[in-house]
């Protein structure tokens, strides 16, 4: 467990990979400042509102982005991907009868590609403990009281998949453009801890 | 690939506290639950961190609340490596 990675010995090991590869002149700083740099540029929450708003305004692609999200991405110019490795990614939907929370539990795993910068909290022990245990506790703490009758499901990205929710369409907006609908959607309400 | 499990079997997780490296959590340990998918083959963790690559089926299993902690109404789903699990 490693809630800060610039001290963690694998962030150490890169730093001291990275000077021997730059004094051999295998590597050119610039060079991996511009793909990092390219990667934070393309993450961003936007991606993941866009995906939303989509899948609200066309079942068919709602449905592909359920079976199979990796497939369904590239239809919106999307990857999991971002020049570093491609994550398997699943994303689960919100309706009246279940609630969908990501988390993980192990360190801090998060479809960075889709929703940008995860938020400190997400990355705390007391979120990453808790809101297995005590989701519904850990929801109303952030001002989302549910149902008694909705049932939570909390996915554990503690391996190779990464997991995004698909929040339930706000009532009253069947006139928004799919534009207008992306401009609702949050980062929490993709992460589970809010409604949209 | 070979898998051992279908969707819909039911599996225990191991019981064992390793000394290296695994990415099954502490809370879902020696624990009860239920195949709901496959999660592709992927190298096993416990062993990839020792630079040995060893690709093997990764299942989504889902437990109860009361399973893992003996109290709660929802349920959680992790990835698990074919390693982690055995017959319920």
């Amino acid at each position: 467990m490693s809630d800060d990675h610039d001290d963690s010995p694998i962030a150490a090991r890169v730093r001291e990979l990275e000077a021997v590869l730059e004094e051999k002149g295998l590597l050119d700083p610039r060079e991996l400042d511009q793909v990092l740099e390219a990667f934070a540029h393309r993450a961003s929450p936007a991606n993941g509102f866009r995906v939303a708003a989509r899948a609200w305004v066309d079942p068919g692609y709602k449905a592909r982005l359920l079976e199979n999200a990796n497939e369904a991405l590239p239809e919106l110019g999307l990857s999991m991907g971002g020049g570093l490795q491609v994550q398997r990614l699943h994303v689960v939907e919100n309706t009246e009868d279940v609630h969908n929370v990501i988390v993980c539990t192990l360190c801090s795993c998060y479809p960075l590609s889709l929703l940008g910068p995860s938020p400190t909290w997400y990355k705390s022990p007391a979120y990453r403990s808790r809101v297995v245990s005590h989701p519904r506790e850990v929801l109303e703490q952030f001002g989302l009281t549910l149902p008694e009758t909705t049932r939570i499901e909390v996915w554990d990205a503690n391996a190779e998949s990464r997991y995004m929710v698909l929040p339930r369409r706000p009532e009253g907006t069947e006139d928004l453009t799919e534009a207008e609908l992306a401009a609702r959607v949050t980062r929490n309400g993709l992460i589970g801890t809010a409604a949209v | 690939m070979s898998e051992r499990y279908r969707t819909g079997d039911r599996v225990r997780t191991s019981t064992v506290d390793p000394d290296h490296h695994t990415r099954l959590p502490h809370y879902a340990r020696g624990r009860r639950g239920t195949v709901i998918g496959h999660d592709g083959v992927h190298p096993l963790a416990d062993l990839s961190a020792r630079g040995i690559q060893q690709p093997q089926q990764v299942y989504l299993v889902r437990f109860s609340a009361r399973e893992l902690f003996g109290h709660g109404d929802h349920s959680v789903t992790l990835s698990l490596w074919e390693d982690y699990l055995s017959d319920e």
